[in-house]
């Protein structure tokens, strides 16, 4: 009798709870890596490496070149085996992949519509759906093997968007692509987070554009030197040490760039890179 | 038209059918060398089948499956380069065989056939052979289309994507292995890999698609097939050699027929 009463306002209270906690801290991981250990020929790459991603969040995986971040995006996806730790996905999640290459040989008569539906059939209408949503409509019945770095770029994307993925795992998704369009891409990619919903884990080296991107970093150097929310790590000795003076003046950029973003798009992202060289 | 030339003539078509597809994938996978490699190892499966009392052609497949696996299993190993791999591989089996087949003291086997083809002596067994392979790989292949399309334009992106690579790329072996087991009395060990790619890459300007470029390369095989076997016989040249020099000649010509604008 007296059960009836009480639990009425604490079902109400634990589904504010819920749905206050669902904006800052997703619930449902998709993707989790635990103390993985990883040697190529005898040279340690990845030293006791964890990370998590969960629905509707963006992490990013920084560090110099050979840090290991291909490495452990590979070893997350399940395409590398890690000697030891554990690697979890979510069963069943669809996982859209974006490699850091693709060499097409020339002799293989493919278009980009063929090359998009490799992996997912799908009508040309959605083909044409998902190279617009991605701005690459108009590569379209080119050749794959004929379009520009940064067209691959974003027709990789469409690729991987064609399958509806639960979980994203993009490596350089950037590389090859022009100033402006680094940062259409990137809005194109925290987009997808807020309209689709899933999660992702992203490769890059571009510190500037993925401190504003996402919502958690990952400082790898073989073991993971920091992470945590980008203004938390952008402040840690580690990233400091790592990355150097010239990482933390293009993080300052950064913050110029973002307090303006709603203004002056364009403008304001041409200023920051004169002031990066000035 | 005598019997054996249509027997040669329907020979060579079941062969050129097959390997037109099987080819554009071995040019797209840049497997030439690969295929070569499995072609020579093709007179030991002879020899071994001669000694063991089977088929040859069984032998034949049988040795291919091998060095496929064989090549699967020393990829493993980091250091030597894949082309180096096949160049042991191809040689070492391809001497082996020869070697073995000094042994064979009681059995005559025509060794220059072996070799070079012998499309001329195609008999109906042969033909039985030729069509029934040829059909099951092709049907093989069109089953496995998708996925090995998926594999040969990214390995890995199509792993993520949910493609059994190593299965998919071991059929595919197998199916290599097939085709050059019921080729070799056409062309014979040395010549076979110039079947699969010639025809493939003679229809690389023309075609738009993979599917366009697998039944034109089909296409040009048949052509190449019926203008060596004319060719064999106006100028009595040999068969086999005078077919790979047909298909040479439609690759060539390709290149003086002008082709829409590509981008």
């Amino acid at each position: 009798m007296s059960n009836r009463v009480e639990e009425l306002p604490r079902a109400e209270m634990a589904a504010r709870t819920i749905s206050e906690e669902r904006r800052t801290l997703p619930a449902e991981p998709l993707l989790t890596v635990e103390n993985v250990n990883l040697a190529i020929r005898g040279n340690p790459i990845l030293r006791d490496v964890s990370l998590r991603v969960t629905a509707g969040e963006i992490v990013a995986l920084i560090g110099p070149n050979g840090a290991g971040k291909s490495t452990l995006a590979r070893v997350a996806l399940g395409l590398m085996r890690a000697d030891s730790g554990r690697v979890w996905r979510k069963p069943g999640a669809r996982v859209g992949y974006m490699p850091q290459r693709l060499g097409v040989d020339d002799a293989l008569p493919l278009s980009v519509r063929r090359f998009v539906t490799l992996g997912t059939p799908a009508s040309r209408e959605r083909v044409r759906e998902a190279l617009v949503e991605v701005g690459a409509a108009h590569t379209l019945d080119a050749p794959v093997q004929a379009i520009s770095g940064g067209e691959l770029q974003r027709v990789l994307l469409a690729r991987a968007l064609l399958r509806e993925p639960e979980l994203l795992v993009l490596d350089e998704p950037i590389q090859g692509v022009d100033v402006n369009g680094q940062y259409e891409l990137y809005d194109l990619i925290s987009g997808l987070r807020q309209r689709r919903g899933c999660g992702i884990l992203m490769v890059s080296h571009e510190l500037h554009l993925v401190m504003a991107a996402t919502d958690h970093v990952l400082c790898l150097n073989r073991h993971v030197c920091c992470s945590g929310h980008p203004d938390h790590v952008a402040r840690d000795p580690a990233y400091l040490k790592l990355f150097g003076l010239d990482g933390v003046r293009h993080l300052a950029i950064y913050h110029h760039h973002h307090n303006h973003r709603h203004d002056l798009h364009g403008a304001v992202v041409e200023s920051a890179e004169d002031g990066a060289h000035g | 038209m005598d019997d054996f030339l249509l027997r040669a003539l329907l020979g060579g078509l079941g062969v050129a059918l097959a390997a037109g597809p099987l080819g554009t994938f071995i040019v797209w996978r840049r497997m030439a060398y690969f295929g070569d490699t499995l072609a020579h190892s093709g007179l030991l499966g002879v020899v071994l089948g001669v000694m063991l009392r089977v088929d040859p052609q069984l032998g034949v497949v049988a040795t291919c499956l091998l060095v496929a696996l064989a090549l699967v299993l020393l990829q493993r190993q980091r250091g030597l380069a894949t082309d180096t791999l096949l160049g042991i591989l191809a040689h070492a089996t391809l001497s082996l065989g020869l070697v073995a087949l000094a042994f064979l003291e009681t059995v005559r086997v025509d060794l220059v056939g072996y070799l070079f083809g012998d499309i001329l002596a195609i008999t109906v067994s042969d033909l039985y052979w030729i069509w029934g392979g040829g059909l099951l790989a092709l049907a093989a292949l069109a089953g496995l289309w998708r996925p090995l399309l998926a594999i040969t334009v990214h390995e890995e992106l199509a792993q993520v994507e949910g493609v059994a690579v190593f299965p998919i790329r071991l059929a595919f072996m197998l199916l290599v292995a097939l085709v050059i087991a019921v080729a070799m009395k056409v062309v014979g060990i040395l010549l076979i890999t110039s079947l699969l790619i010639i025809p493939a890459a003679a229809a690389r300007r023309f075609a738009r698609s993979p599917e366009g470029m697998a039944a034109l390369a089909s296409l040009f095989g048949g052509a190449a097939v019926g203008l060596g076997l004319w060719a064999s016989l106006r100028w009595d040249t040999p068969a086999g050699p005078s077919v790979v020099v047909a298909a040479t000649a439609l690759f060539a010509l390709g290149f003086a027929v002008p082709t829409q604008s590509r981008r």
